[in-house]
C-alpha cells in the first residue's frame, strides 16, 4: 500500500507542476512532439528499406543467357562449369520457349509481340537463373560464369534499386544526425522545465528532508514530470505515424515504384512503431528529468 | 541511558572556521537541555550536527545508538524520522492549512490517511491550536506559527526534539508560551529536548540542565543551570 500512495501523491505532484509552469512545459512538449515525428519517420522509412532490401537480396538472381548457336550439349557443359562454382547454391534452367510462355502468360503486349517472331528469330535466349550463397560475392560470381564457353551475357541486380538502397542509407545518416540533435535539445529544454520545478518548491523540498522523506520520494514527482512532459510530447507522433502510415500505404497501394519494393503492412506495424514512440518519449522526459534532479538537487 | 553521545568532537567549516572544538557530551534519555553562550559560540553548529545537516570533521556523534558522522547521505532520512527540529523562522508552507502542513510531515514517509488524522489532531491539541486546524500560516500569530512548527515536529513521536533559537523571533509572553508548551511535551510525552537560545529570562525561569558554549569551547554543563556570563 505504501509504494502506492506514495507513487499518487508524485504523479498529483508532478501533474500540478506541469500546469504550473505551463509556458516551459508547453515548450518542452512542442520539442518532443517535433523530435519525436522525425524519429517515427526515420523508424518506419528504415524498417522499410530494411524489409524490402531483405527481399530483393532474397531473390537477387544472376541470368546467364546461353549464345543463340548453343546446343543441348553446350548447355549441359555450362551446367556442369556453373556447379563447380563453390558460391552457387542453386540454378534452374529456362528454354527459350519456357521464357516466352512464362511471359506471355503475365502481358498482353508480350503474347502479341512474341507470337510474331519465329522460333529462330526470335530475341530471347536459353537461360541458366543462378542463386548464390553470399550476396555479397555476386559480382565475382557472374564474372566467372561469363568467361564459361558458349555464355553470351551474364545479368545480375537491378541498379536502379541499388542506386535507391544507397540513397535511403545516407538519408538515414542525416536523420539520425537530426534526431541526436533534437534530442539534445529536448533533453536540455526539459532539464530547464524541471529546474524551475525544483526552485520553485526548494521550501518544500528543504521540509521534506527535514521530516525525513527519502531521497526517492523526493526525487519522483520531478522524475515523473518528466516523464509525463515525454508522453503529452508523443501523442502528436503517434496519431501522424498511425494515421500517415495508412494514408502513405493506401495512397500506393502498398508498393513503391514497382513490385519490387513491397511496403510494410500498416498492421501490427503502425502500433509496435506507435509503442517505440511513446517508449522514446517516456525514456528521454526521464532522462531530462532524472539529470536536472542530480544537477540541482544534490541529496 | 544515553541518548546522544558526543565524543571528541571538532566542526571546522570549509572556510577555516572551527565552530566546536573537541567536545564531548553526553545526553540523557527524557531531559531537557538549554545550549547557550553568544553569537557565533558554535550553538547552531552543535545542533546541526546532531541531525546530520553538518558533519563533524572530527570524532563521534551518536544518537539513538545511530553514528551519524558516519551516516550515508541516502540513509540521512532515517536519523531524520526518528527527531524532530524546530527554527526560528517556523518553516511553514504558506499555501497548506495547519492541518496541512502538520499532516505534510506525514505525507512525505508515506503514512495511512486515518492514521494521520489522528497524530495530526493529537499533536495540535498538544500545541493548544486545536481551534486553528483550517487556518493558514498568514493568518495566525508568530507564536502560533511556531507552535503549528512544533506540532509538525512532534508528530511522528520523535525521540529527540532540536529547537534552535524557537523564541528568537518571539515577545517575552509568546516565549513564554512557547516554553511552556516544550515543557508539556517533555513531560507528557517523554521527548528529550535540546534547545539552543539566548533569552536568559528563559533559561532562568526553567531551571533545566545547561550547555554553554564559549567561541566552540564546552565550558559548563550544569543540571539546573542559569544563564551566566
Ligand atoms: N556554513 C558555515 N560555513 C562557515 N562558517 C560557518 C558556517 N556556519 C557557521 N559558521 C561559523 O561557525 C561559528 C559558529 O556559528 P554558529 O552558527 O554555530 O553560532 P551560533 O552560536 O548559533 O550563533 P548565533 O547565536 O548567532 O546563532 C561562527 O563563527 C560562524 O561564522
Ligand atoms: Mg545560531
Amino acid at each position: 500500500m505504501k509504494p502506492f500512495r506514495m507513487l499518487g501523491r508524485s504523479i498529483r505532484d508532478a501533474v500540478k507542476s506541469v500546469i504550473r509552469n505551463f509556458s516551459l512545459s508547453l515548450a518542452s512538449i512542442s520539442c518532443i512532439t517535433i523530435t519525436l515525428i522525425i524519429v517515427a519517420i526515420g523508424i518506419m522509412a528504415s524498417l522499410n528499406v530494411k524489409n524490402f532490401t531483405e527481399a530483393i537480396e532474397k531473390d537477387m538472381t544472376i541470368v546467364v543467357f546461353l549464345k543463340n548457336d548453343a546446343t543441348a550439349e553446350d548447355a549441359i557443359e555450362v551446367e556442369k562449369e556453373i556447379k563447380k562454382i563453390s558460391n552457387v547454391e542453386k540454378y534452374t534452367y529456362q528454354t527459350k520457349k519456357e521464357i516466352k510462355e512464362k511471359m506471355q502468360s503475365e502481358s498482353e503486349v508480350f503474347k502479341t509481340v512474341l507470337n510474331n517472331w519465329e522460333e529462330d528469330e526470335s530475341p530471347l535466349k536459353d537461360t541458366y537463373q543462378v542463386k548464390v550463397k553470399n550476396i555479397n560475392q555476386i559480382k565475382e560470381t557472374a564474372l566467372k560464369i561469363e568467361k564459361i564457353d558458349k555464355v553470351a551475357v551474364v545479368r545480375y541486380g537491378e541498379g536502379m534499386v541499388d542506386k535507391m538502397v544507397k540513397a535511403f542509407a545516407s538519408v538515414e545518416k542525416v536523420t539520425y544526425g537530426i534526431v541526436i540533435g533534437l534530442i539534445l535539445v529536448t533533453v536540455f529544454l526539459i532539464i530547464n522545465t524541471i529546474k524551475l520545478t525544483i526552485s520553485a518548491r526548494r521550501k518544500e523540498i528543504g521540509i521534506m528532508r527535514l521530516v525525513g522523506a527519502s531521497n526517492l520520494t523526493i526525487k519522483l514527482p520531478f522524475i515523473i514530470e518528466g516523464m509525463i512532459l515525454g508522453l503529452l510530447g508523443s501523442i502528436v507522433p503517434v496519431l501522424v505515424t498511425t494515421y500517415g502510415y495508412y494514408a502513405f500505404y493506401r495512397h500506393f497501394d502498398g508498393y513503391l515504384y514497382s513490385r519490387l519494393i513491397q511496403l510494410i503492412k500498416p498492421e501490427p506495424f503502425i502500433y509496435q512503431a506507435s509503442i517505440a514512440i511513446v517508449a522514446i518519449g517516456i525514456l528521454v522526459g526521464m532522462i531530462g528529468s532524472a539529470s536536472a534532479v542530480k544537477k540541482y538537487l544534490k541529496i | 541511558m544515553d541518548l546522544i553521545r558526543i565524543k571528541n568532537v571538532e566542526k571546522k567549516y570549509k572556510n577555516g572556521v572551527t565552530a566546536i572544538y573537541d567536545l564531548n557530551l553526553a545526553i540523557e534519555k527524557g531531559s531537557f537541555v538549554f545550549v547557550i553562550g553568544g553569537s557565533g559560540s558554535g550553538k547552531s553548529t552543535l545542533i546541526k550536527m546532531l541531525y546530520r545537516e553538518e558533519k563533524p570533521t572530527k570524532g563521534q556523534v551518536i544518537v539513538g545508538g545511530l553514528d551519524v558522522a558516519k551516516l550515508k547521505n541516502k540513509k540521512v532520512y532515517k536519523l531524520r524520522r526518528k527527531l524532530g527540529i524546530v527554527f526560528q523562522d517556523y518553516r511553514l508552507l504558506p499555501k497548506l492549512t495547519v492541518y496541512e502542513n502538520v499532516a505534510f510531515a506525514l505525507e512525505c514517509i508515506g503514512e495511512k490517511r486515518d492514521i494521520i488524522r489522528i497524530k495530526v489532531l493529537k499533536a495540535l491539541e498538544d500545541v493548544g491550536l486545536k481551534n486553528k486546524v483550517h487556518e493558514y500560516p498568514d493568518n495566525l500569530s508568530g507564536g502560533e506559527q511556531q507552535r503549528v512548527a512544533i506540532a509538525r515536529a512532534i508528530v511522528n513521536d520523535p525521540k529527540l526534539l532540536l529547537c534552535d533559537e524557537p523564541t528568537g523571533n518571539l515577545d517575552p509572553e509568546k516565549s513564554m508560551e512557547i516554553m511552556r508548551v516544550l515543557d508539556s511535551i517533555n513531560k507528557t510525552r517523554g521527548t528529550t529536548i535540546i534547545m539552543a537560545t539566548h533569552d536568559k529570562e528563559i533559561v532562568n525561569k526553567m531551571k533545566k540542565q545547561v550547555i554553554t558554549l564559549k567561541d566552540g569551547h564546552l565550558v559548563k554543563f550544569k543540571q539546573k543551570g542559569t544563564y551566566a556570563e
